[in-house]
């Protein structure tokens, strides 16, 4: 719905130019952006006034809810980062929960049979190593099968769903279908929590490094087509786009501190840290939760590679056409096997996230997750066809499937209707992407 | 072959020698032999499936040839994918245009050789101000150079596609029907670019279903039928009556050096 609003003015294209169509073009705002993020908040105050109407309590904008939602979409968010690029060069990658499962397994096995004895039980080596093995099995199984699809030329369809089926009996296979647990405690940090969250100064901090960083970027940029001699955008769009930058940071950052740790544990660490409580409780913000920051930073990195880089631009002219691609003397191959091997990483790194999180290590680990990581790419616009598609409309898109779940459960809705609520979305999000490229043409 | 045509005092930049390839069973070039002389322009003309593209490819990198021998400046080479032709200053402008629609102008342009800057990064505004200048030259009016190629019209996609090939010192350039979306004045500067490379001493295969162009621009002429060549001619010992009937017969006429596909 909120994608054919933001289209409207685009339909009076002959027309004189609207305010809002200037304000767009100006700023170089993607108008699909807006889309994204208008249905976002659709979906929020729409659950919101929903709870407070039927149910009586109004539970969804909350900081504690949205706190969560954050955290719950982190590791579906890290991995839609590398489905963009996969769907971008024309492949799909179905194995991506199962990768996450096995390498969830190894991960828990190793950190809890194996590497105390190397390194003592209570090494910072521990997590370290896991997290490496974890990047690093994904990344190795990736690239297998992105061998396989570019230089034996089998479909990744065929070649992932094969996948899936091997490395999720794979995961089995590692540890007999049992669960391990307790993980170690640093790397159960990975997951959030209170004791995985920054904190109250550490993320207002992280907030000003960021607006600081996002104003540079702005500033470099200037300066660099001012060096060319290329049109600029006026300085009131800059200064526009950065402080829309600066608000969103600003309003998260309040978020994340506005969430309290809970009573019980809040009292524990007075009692244990001899502080002695205020009247009403000691309140201790949670702030930024380790997850979250992990998925900001796979975002900002793979945002980077994909657009900074020659890897990134490679990605895109293979999506676009990869004869042309080839002819132009890149290595296509290669570069679609990488691709496999980053998505394999990223799997890595979501099953350090998800098994930090429940703090153990099960055979289901990240069962359907593929589905989910490819419906948050191509809610947020990237094209099955190949050669379109963004990193921050991906996460955006997995914000949105979290949101609408999370929404759901809040208020009471049955879980075979949520299923089916999540499907219809994706389809109706997919027919309104497609009006929306027609009407550009 | 070269015998009666080569230009006095120099030796060919390119010679292609009994090329062969198939697909499938069909001999798309059946032991065709062609040479390229430093600031000579070569047409290649022949029907709709004859090879010129298949044989041109084979120069280009693009296929592999199952036989025959590469000689570029006298010496042979091993040619097995577009990067080692670009290496010998072979640059081509594909029937295709081999463009990334996606992407835009500048990014097409040095698509396998960008530009970087010191961290290794991608220079687009470098890029993109190069880009300015060589269509400045092609196509004064262009100005989408934001925008996806696949948004441009059928003469601007060719443009970036000529701007591509002469922007990185070809020193043989293979143009295979690069105006056939060109309107008049962009065919007539393409034809002006021609005679300014040729000048520059660029050797050319131009290919081309428009025989008075050839005619106008090129030295030679090379017909090729059924992926074999029927003869070759410099454009002033044969008529274009003579050519069309090289083309649609396969006949030879007395002007020209006869190849294997000449009727006997
Ligand atoms: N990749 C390929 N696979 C199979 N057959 C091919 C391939 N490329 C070309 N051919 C065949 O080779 C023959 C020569 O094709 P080619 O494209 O070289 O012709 P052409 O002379 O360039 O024709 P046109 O004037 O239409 O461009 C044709 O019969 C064509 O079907
Ligand atoms: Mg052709």
């Amino acid at each position: 719905m909120s994608v054919a609003t933001s289209n409207a003015p685009a339909t009076a294209a002959s027309a004189p130019e609207s305010t809002a169509r200037r304000l767009l073009r100006q700023t170089e705002i993607d108008p699909r952006m807006i889309g994204m993020i208008f249905a976002l908040m659709l979906i929020w105050v729409g659950f919101d006034v929903y709870g407070g109407i039927v149910n009586g309590f109004a539970a969804f904008l909350t900081p504690r809810n949205l706190f969560n939602i954050f955290v719950q979409t982190a590791s579906v968010a890290v991995m839609t980062t590398g489905m963009v690029l996969v769907i971008v060069t024309r492949q799909i990658d179905l194995s991506v929960g199962s990768i996450l499962g096995f390498t969830g397994m190894v991960v828990g096995v190793t950190q809890v049979y194996w590497l105390p004895h190397i390194f003592g039980v209570d090494s910072p080596m521990i997590w370290i190593t896991a997290v490496v093995l974890a990047i690093a099995f994904g990344a190795l199984i990736g690239g297998f099968q992105g061998w396989i699809i570019a230089y034996l030329g089998v479909p990744s369809f065929i070649v992932t769903l094969g996948g899936q089926l091997v490395w999720r009996g794979a995961a089995w296979w590692v540890a007999r279908g049992e669960t391990i647990a307790p993980l170690d405690d640093r790397f159960s940090l990975i997951g959030g929590g209170s004791a995985g969250s920054i904190g109250f100064w550490a993320s207002w901090g992280l907030c000003v490094v960021g607006i600081i960083a996002f104003a540079a970027a702005i500033l470099a940029g200037r300066g660099r087509r001012q060096r060319f001699g290329f049109p600029l955008r006026p300085v009131w769009a800059e200064v526009f786009v950065g402080c829309l930058g600066a608000a969103a940071l600003i309003w998260l950052t309040w978020i994340f501190n506005a969430y309290n740790w809970p009573t019980m544990i809040a009292k524990h660490y007075a009692e244990t840290h001899h502080i002695t409580e205020p009247p009403g409780g000691l309140k201790i913000p949670y702030g930024y939760a380790i997850p979250v920051l992990m998925a900001f930073a796979t975002g900002l990195a793979m945002t980077f590679l994909a657009k900074r880089t020659r890897f990134g631009r490679y990605i895109y002219a293979i999506g676009g056409n990869p004869e042309a691609a080839a002819l132009a003397g890149v290595n296509t191959k290669r570069i679609v096997m990488l691709v496999f091997a980053l998505m394999g990483a990223l799997a890595g790194i979501s099953a350090c996230i998800d098994s930090a999180r429940l703090d153990s290590a099960t055979n289901a680990l990240g069962q359907f997750d593929e589905l989910y990581v490819i419906a948050a790419a191509v809610i947020g616009g990237t094209s099955l066809a190949g050669g379109v598609g963004s990193i921050y409309g991906a996460m955006l898109g997995a914000l949105v499937m979290q949101s609408l779940q999370s929404g759901m459960v809040l208020i009471g809705v049955d879980s075979a209707v949520q299923q089916m609520v999540v499907g219809l979305v994706l389809v109706v999000a997919v027919y309104l992407d497609t009006i929306y490229r027609q009407k550009v043409k | 072959m070269d015998a009666t045509v080569s230009p006095p005092s120099a030796s060919p930049l390119v010679v292609m020698k009994d090329i062969s390839i198939a697909f499938g069973g069909i001999k798309a070039v059946d032991r065709a032999s062609l040479d390229l002389f430093p600031g000579e322009v070569v047409g290649l003309l022949g029907h709709n499936g004859a090879g010129k593209s298949t044989l041109i490819k084979i120069l280009s990198g693009a296929y592999k040839r199952d036989a025959g021998e590469i000689l570029v400046d006298g010496a042979p080479v091993a040619i097995d994918n577009p990067r080692d032709a670009k290496k010998f200053g072979i640059e081509t402008i594909y029937q295709t245009l081999a463009l990334a629609d996606n992407v835009d102008a500048a990014s097409n342009l040095y698509l396998g050789r960008e530009l970087l800057t010191r961290w290794g990064t991608l220079d687009d505004a470098a890029m993109e101000s190069q880009a300015r200048k060589v269509m400045g030259r092609l196509n004064p009016n262009f100005r989408r150079f934001k925008d996806p190629v696949s948004s441009l019209s059928g003469g601007q996609r060719q443009s970036v596609a000529i701007a591509r090939a002469i922007h990185f010192n070809a020193r043989i350039l293979i143009m295979d029907e690069p105006t056939a979306a060109l309107g008049p004045q962009e065919t007539a500067q393409v034809g002006e670019l021609i005679k300014q490379l040729k000048a520059e001493g660029i050797g050319i295969f131009l290919i081309s279903h428009d025989i008075h162009d050839v005619f106008d621009l090129a030295d030679r002429i090379v017909v090729m039928k059924n992926g074999q060549v029927v003869g070759s001619a410099r454009v002033q010992d044969v008529t274009k009556d003579e050519v069309l009937g090289m083309i649609i017969l396969g006949k030879c006429p007395p002007g020209a050096t006869p190849g294997l596909g000449a009727m006997q």
